[in-house]
């Protein structure tokens, strides 16, 4: 069964909705212009075009130059390319926070780097990063990149990417400095991310865009190794056939999400921040960390005495989509290491569940959200408490 | 009826799941995650959980993955080395059963609002003339998995379902081809799920506790062999034990776990047959029993004759009445009623004395 609308998906931090448009414009380069950007031939040159202009509409919406745009097939590519290539490119270690996406966190401790603890609201302390990244350089290994994600995508924490920048390039100015901003992309003017930064990766399904194809800006003469070597496509930085109508499809995508981005994001987080208010009327819901430090799509709370397993099945079963930490490749809910991060005990990891919205979510959807959930939480402690009795 | 099946991707529990399905239940599949690690014996890897979600798709019902995986560590595999470390041979899948299977898996349906749990096992449940349910051996006697749910009480079988109890094997794997499903052919599952048969069991344990060299004597403590690690002895090995070929076959008769010296005491075969044997941790699926019996030790073992008397708070002593093959410690002990077809109960076997 779709999402249809009858159901109430709060999972758009997992996946948002494509926008109509998005569709309607990646269909011709499906349908009638197929042929591959790299040929010679005219119709070559047609969807060459159209890749090259997709990539200019991206690099204007980031402030960067066209030229610094890097298709990927991915968000975790890009975080990858990011992370080892650059390892591979100079190499040293990668330092990162403790609550990246596993796409940055696992290749960092791949090459054998370091992480940065975070405050009890995910948010790097600049003051700890310093003291790291000084340890680091003092016991005389070299860092090849530092990675900082813009918004944390379990929580919604909001990194100052401006005050990582300043210690990173105060104490370790060889280093390249990445961002993993794919979370950012509907809330938070990417530009004044990107101009701060060498390495931003962005993944196109999160704001709107086809699953499948993600960007790396690469700037500031940053120079990471290839993970795909072969035909050299992409400057010989990502070697592979461009995806044309991907690279349309993120385009108009991302062209959309600047350009209604405050308005947006001015609706949700009062949609948010309406369920946050109700969620938290309920007796032991703990909202995870401080609302202010977060996206507007996203809302967090912890349960100390339910399993987020249980209330996930409930909310399922009711036509509520929602998620808790992020899902392994079984399918099981894996513990969280981004909650372990921030220093939440396991009973509260236990009962974790996020609420993301995005720009389809309307105030139906928050009133049926909140109706819902406080109905599975009430029906599910009244069936624990009746087996208890009979137990 | 509401139905949540235990959907392991093997064969047994996908035809489970179809014929309740094709009776009309409302069923939901449930894959549980139990063992986060490396795992090369067919179970609660990625691609059991690959086909329980294909099967359930062809079915036509609802899948979803459970991660108990911190519970089974807790409840099975600590257990599991700490019984090793003591000298004492466990039986994992039985205390799965009996808190994953029977216990959290039960609790998190009944708190979904499911009115049974299903399995694929090869168990039948009956009812007694009083009306009382019991567990029954399943129909396919080579496969009859009794002994391993031996801790389900009547009150819990009121809630359970064994939908394959009364086909056998070839009609279970049948009925899979039948529906085209992906697991008609796949082979059953044998060894311990959590410890991978590359590296096997000496490997996962020497990863998580020191294994010690033990000296081999005989009953009058003079060495006669040495074993590189005690934690692998298990009572009526008669291999491995360092001893010179030559002589008479040497059994394992005791083992001594516990000092800093552990020692591995060998006999002979003689030296293995008992009178009688204590059972501790014992739970009965209905009422409490004394009287004659037949005890099965060992998942595939042939029952024996017994006279079960209780001994005190969940112990009974069983008496063979002729001699018979001492029990390892740590091993489940099921009783059987008289014409072996239903379980009376079961408990663990405790160390005897020589």
């Amino acid at each position: 069964m779709g999402v249809d609308v009858t159901s109430t998906y709060l999972d758009h931090a997992a996946t948002t909705s494509m926008h109509p448009e998005v569709v309607d414009a990646m269909r011709p380069w499906q349908e009638t212009h197929f042929a591959n950007p790299s040929g010679s031939h005219r119709a070559a040159r047609v969807t060459r075009q159209a890749v090259d202009e997709a990539r200019e509409v991206i690099a204007a919406s980031l402030g960067v130059n066209a030229g610094d745009v890097v298709f990927t097939g991915g968000g975790t590519e890009s975080d990858n390319y990011a992370i080892s290539g650059s390892v591979r490119s100079r190499g040293g270690i990668a330092v990162c926070s403790s609550i990246e996406h596993h796409a940055v966190l696992d290749p960092v401790l791949h090459h054998g780097g370091v992480t940065v603890s975070v405050t009890r609201d995910g948010q790097v302390d600049i003051d700890t990063l310093r003291q790291v990244l000084d340890g680091v350089i003092s016991s005389g290994q070299h860092i090849a990149v530092v990675s900082v994600m813009a918004v944390n995508n379990e929580v919604g924490s909001i990194n100052d990417i401006a005050a990582v920048a300043a210690v990173v390039r105060e104490v370790a100015p060889e280093a390249w400095l990445h961002t993993d901003a794919v979370q950012a992309a509907c809330w938070v003017e990417l530009s004044q991310i990107a101009r701060h930064v060498d390495l931003l990766s962005l993944s196109a399904h999160k704001f709107g865009g086809p699953k499948g194809v993600g960007l790396t800006v690469v700037s500031n003469g940053a120079t990471p190794e290839p993970l795909l070597l072969g035909g050299g496509q992409e400057r010989g930085r990502r070697s592979g056939t461009i995806d044309v109508a991907g690279a349309v499809g993120a385009a108009t995508a991302l062209e959309k999400t600047t350009s209604e981005r405050d308005v947006m994001s001015q609706r949700v987080l009062s949609l948010r921040n309406e369920l946050l208010d109700a969620l938290v009327q309920i007796e032991g819901v703990v909202e995870t960390v401080s609302r202010e430090h977060t996206v507007p799509g996203i809302a967090h709370i912890c349960l100390s005495d339910l399993d987020s397993e249980a209330l996930l099945f409930m909310l399922d079963e009711a036509d509520v989509y929602a998620s808790a930490a992020s899902a392994c490749a079984s399918g099981a809910m894996e513990s969280s290491h981004v909650l372990s991060a921030i220093g939440l005990s396991a009973e509260l990891r236990r009962g974790a569940l996020r609420l993301s919205l995005g720009h389809s979510t309307s105030s139906r959807d928050i009133d049926r959200a909140i109706t819902e959930i406080t109905r599975c939480i009430s029906l599910l402690r009244e069936r624990r408490a009746a087996r208890k009795q009979r137990v | 009826m509401r139905v949540m099946i235990g959907m392991s991707g093997g064969v047994d529990s996908s035809v489970a799941a179809a014929l309740l399905h094709e009776q009309g239940h409302d069923v939901v599949g449930v894959t549980m995650r139990l063992w986060g690690g490396e795992s090369d014996t067919g179970c609660c890897s990625v691609s059991d959980v690959d086909d329980a979600r294909r099967v359930a798709q062809q079915i036509g019902i609802e899948h979803v993955v459970f991660n108990f995986s911190d519970e089974f560590d807790e409840h099975v595999v600590q257990p599991y080395v700490e019984a090793h470390q003591q000298g004492i041979t466990p039986n994992p899948c039985i205390e799965c059963n009996r808190h994953l299977k029977f216990e959290r898996l039960a609790e998190r349906a009944d708190e979904l609002g499911f009115d049974a749990v299903a399995t694929g096992h090869h168990a039948r449940i009956g009812s007694h003339e009083s009306g009382r349910l019991r567990l029954e051996r399943g129909a396919d006697l080579a496969k009859d998995q009794s002994y391993v749910l031996h801790m389900v009480t009547a009150e819990g079988l009121a809630h359970t379902s064994f939908p394959i109890g009364h086909m056998t094997k070839g009609e279970v794997r049948a009925h899979a081809a039948r529906l085209g499903l992906r697991t008609a052919g796949k082979p059953d599952s044998q060894d311990v799920c959590f410890i991978s048969r590359a590296d096997g069991r000496e490997t996962f344990l020497g990863n998580r506790i020191p294994l010690r060299t033990a000296r081999v004597v005989d009953r009058e403590g003079t060495q006669v062999g040495e074993v590189p690690s005690v934690e692998m002895v298990t009572l009526g090995q008669r291999r491995g034990l360092g001893v010179p070929g030559g002589g008479p076959v040497r059994y394992v008769i005791g083992v001594d776990a516990s000092s800093d010296q552990p020692t591995v005491i060998v006999g002979d075969a003689d030296d293995l047959l008992v009178r009688s044997q204590i059972v501790h941790s014992m739970t009965w699926v209905d009422e409490t029993f004394e009287g004659d019996a037949l005890a099965q030790t060992s998942a595939h073992g042939d029952p024996r004759p017994c006279h079960v008397t209780s001994i005190g708070d969940r112990q009974v002593q069983i008496d063979w009445g002729l001699r018979s093959t001492r029990i390892a410690p740590g091993q489940s002990v099921v009783l059987y009623d008289s014409t072996n077809t239903w379980v009376i109960g079961g408990g663990i076997a405790q160390h005897s004395p020589l």
